[in-house]
């Protein structure tokens, strides 16, 4: 362990040197691939878990929905009529096979089914207009969380005192408010009682979706409080990480000895910081799930038009294809991201460097 | 006893613990005090606090206050349910793929390692929607069922530094069979990770259950703090300015969390000597 994370005393950019000839797959490469397959087995398994577990419950959605669509006055010949097309569209007369296979084939072609609640809607319609929002809102706010969540926990484990001891408190505090319950706090004050930012949604009522001026600041300014309560939880988070990881780095042995040979303090923390990222690395792509969970939750505070909230009413109106729709992208999105993080890993870790220099 | 001699030296350990024991034995204790049912509607939408309602009214009218003591008691009771089930799955996985290597590693490992990957709260929604009413053992089953890879990882982690130790090889050469070795050579040395491990998976457990009611998906047959999040959300508590409503289920939901991390936190620095920085 402590020869391998020394390691990184090496210059970054040493690999691509060691290839000897195009014929051989490099090493980065080989580690590449290894991973895609694996997350192409991993997105099966996630089709299969979203087409699978929704059937595992008893009791039949489709007569319970029949009954809701056609609410009191309906004749039973519709009734069966409306059944019927929905056994039909769910190709519910099939065994559980076909169904699956029809559904990874439907998946494919990009066709998620028809939402219930908005019916003749395409799912896909109603994914594509919210996904930007939750993009637009997730991506900044967990990058720029974790990147300064990670400079202050490395800053707290180096200049500890006082500086540590009130910051973490503080920080432990506020990373474990959960991410809506922050937001309701944020809301509450600053769009209630100092009445100065909105109060929800994505943009004012009176205006539409256009790349204005106008528009952009209305969005902009729909856009801080959920951004805030997002990146101060996740700075939160992400520090406390750090500082444990830090503190950890800078009781080794060679932190020890770059400090006997009398290395400059800049130097030491420039180590300690490259050595503790690693693991913070490992961390995000582990925790990302639960974060874009939190987020997906804020939304629904702030009425923010992304996936979260049409989950929410998704839910409220038992549209299951809706709902299917919403955490199947959910979960591809979560599997693109943590397939990036490994990209990058590759090329940051480097003990996968240093196979490669062995070759 | 070494062990909790040290612990109870640990300033953060005591506050976390004690923080949590106040919520837990409040939420245990009034119900045999005060016995109004959290249910019963006493008063008018939105009453702000007065003498008799301490903490005013909720959406339908019911004392936020017994609700509130009563959230807890669900939520702290979610979480301890769900913590004790994603251990027990996570340390048994753990083990056994740490132990054992090998073929049975592998396996074990991909499968922790799939679903740590997957996100656990799409399959609690996948799981709930399709129910119409939920009962609260339901979900804090659910919960510990989709939480245990967390565990897992870090059981299997320790399981395999272990491995090669002297005394493990002592074991073997006295003939203990595995899942002897395992039981009293293997898990005395990981049960503080496991202990730690169940804290955060208590946490964790009650942040889900919010997160869920705040999806709609809360149990439909108690009061939690997340279902009292989520009414004040849906009856417009926190726009028309009705904070009593949401002000004591945000304080109790973080006020738990923050017990639990900090005790988390105690403890990582009493096992862990080299993070305590001196």
């Amino acid at each position: 362990m402590q020869s391998g994370k020394g390691e990184i005393l090496f210059p970054i950019f040493c690999f691509s040197k060691s290839r000897k000839d195009g014929r051989e797959l490099s090493p980065y490469f080989k580690y590449i691939l290894g991973k895609l397959k694996w997350y192409v087995l991993i997105f099966f398994a996630a089709l299969f878990l979203n087409f699978f577990l929704p059937r595992l419950i008893p009791g039949n959605p489709i007569s319970a929905l029949v009954a809701q669509m056609a609410g009191g006055g309906a004749s039973s010949d519709v009734l069966n009529k409306l059944y019927n097309s929905y056994i039909h569209e769910f190709g519910l007369d099939h065994p559980w096979y076909v169904q699956f296979i029809d559904y990874v084939v439907k998946v494919f072609h990009g066709d998620l089914g028809t939402s219930f609640s908005l019916y003749p809607t395409k799912v896909n319609t109603i994914l594509a207009q919210a996904l930007p929002w939750t993009i637009a809102l997730q991506v900044p706010s967990i990058l720029l969380g974790w990147i300064l969540g990670n400079i202050l926990g490395a800053l707290a484990a180096y200049k500890k005192g006082k500086f540590d001891g009130t910051l973490f408190p503080i920080t432990l505090f506020v990373s474990s408010i959960p991410y809506f319950c922050f937001a309701i706090i944020l809301l509450y004050l600053f769009g209630v009682i100092l009445n100065i930012l909105p109060i929800g949604g994505g943009y004012s009522m009176a205006l539409t979706p256009t790349f204005s001026i106008v528009f952009l600041t209305d969005a902009l300014k729909h856009y801080l409080l959920p951004f805030l309560s997002l990146l101060l939880v996740i700075i939160g988070g992400q520090a406390i990480g750090m500082r444990e990881m830090s503190i950890y780095e800078l009781n080794t042995d060679y932190v020890r000895y770059a400090k006997l040979l009398g290395v400059s303090d800049k130097k030491i923390i420039r180590y300690v910081f490259k050595n503790a990222m690693l693991p913070q690395i490992t961390g995000l792509s582990i925790s990302l799930g639960t974060m874009v969970g939190g987020a997906l939750i804020t939304e629904i505070v702030f009425s923010y038009p992304g996936i979260g909230t049409w989950l929410f009413n998704a839910i409220r109106q038992q549209d299951y294809p809706l709902i299917q729709g919403g955490t199947l992208v959910i979960t591809i999105s979560v599997l693109l991201a943590n397939f990036l993080i490994d990209i990058v890993y590759g090329i940051v870790d480097p003990r996968i460097r240093a196979s490669q220099l062995e070759e | 006893m070494e062990l909790l001699r040290s612990l109870i030296k640990s300033r953060k350990f005591l506050i976390g613990t004690s923080i949590f024991l106040a919520l837990l034995l409040t939420s245990l204790i009034f119900p045999l005090v005060n016995s109004s049912d959290p249910l019963e509607m006493v008063g008018l939408l939105y009453e702000p606090p007065s003498a008799e309602h301490v903490l005013g009214t909720d959406n339908f009218g019911r004392d936020v206050l017994i609700e509130f003591i009563y959230g807890m008691k669900t939520s702290i009771f979610v979480g301890l349910v769900a913590g004790l089930i994603a251990t027990l799955i996570g340390t048994t996985i753990g083990v056994i793929a740490g132990y054992v290597g090998r073929l049975t590693d592998n396996i074990l490992n991909s499968t922790t390692n799939l679903f740590l990957v997957i996100p656990s709260f799409v399959i609690l929604i996948l799981l709930s929607s399709s129910l119409k009413s939920r009962s609260l053992l339901f979900l804090a089953i659910i919960i510990g069922i989709t939480s245990w890879p967390w565990t897992a990882r870090a059981v299997r982690a320790q399981t395999s530094s272990l491995r090669t130790r002297e005394h493990i090889n002592m074991a073997k050469l006295n003939g203990m069979n595995n899942f002897e070795i395992m039981l009293s050579e293997i898990l005395p040395y990981v049960s503080s990770y496991i202990f730690m491990a169940f804290v955060l998976q208590v946490a964790s457990g009650i942040l889900s259950e919010a997160g869920l009611s705040m999806l709609g998906l809360g149990p439909s047959d108690v009061v939690s703090l997340g279902t009292m999040l989520s009414w004040a959300l849906l009856y417009e508590a926190v726009r028309t300015g009705a904070w009593w409503a949401f002000f004591p289920p945000t304080i109790g939901i973080s006020l738990i969390t923050f017990s639990l991390l900090y005790m988390n936190t105690g403890m990582d620095e009493i096992f862990n000597p080299r993070l305590r920085g001196e």
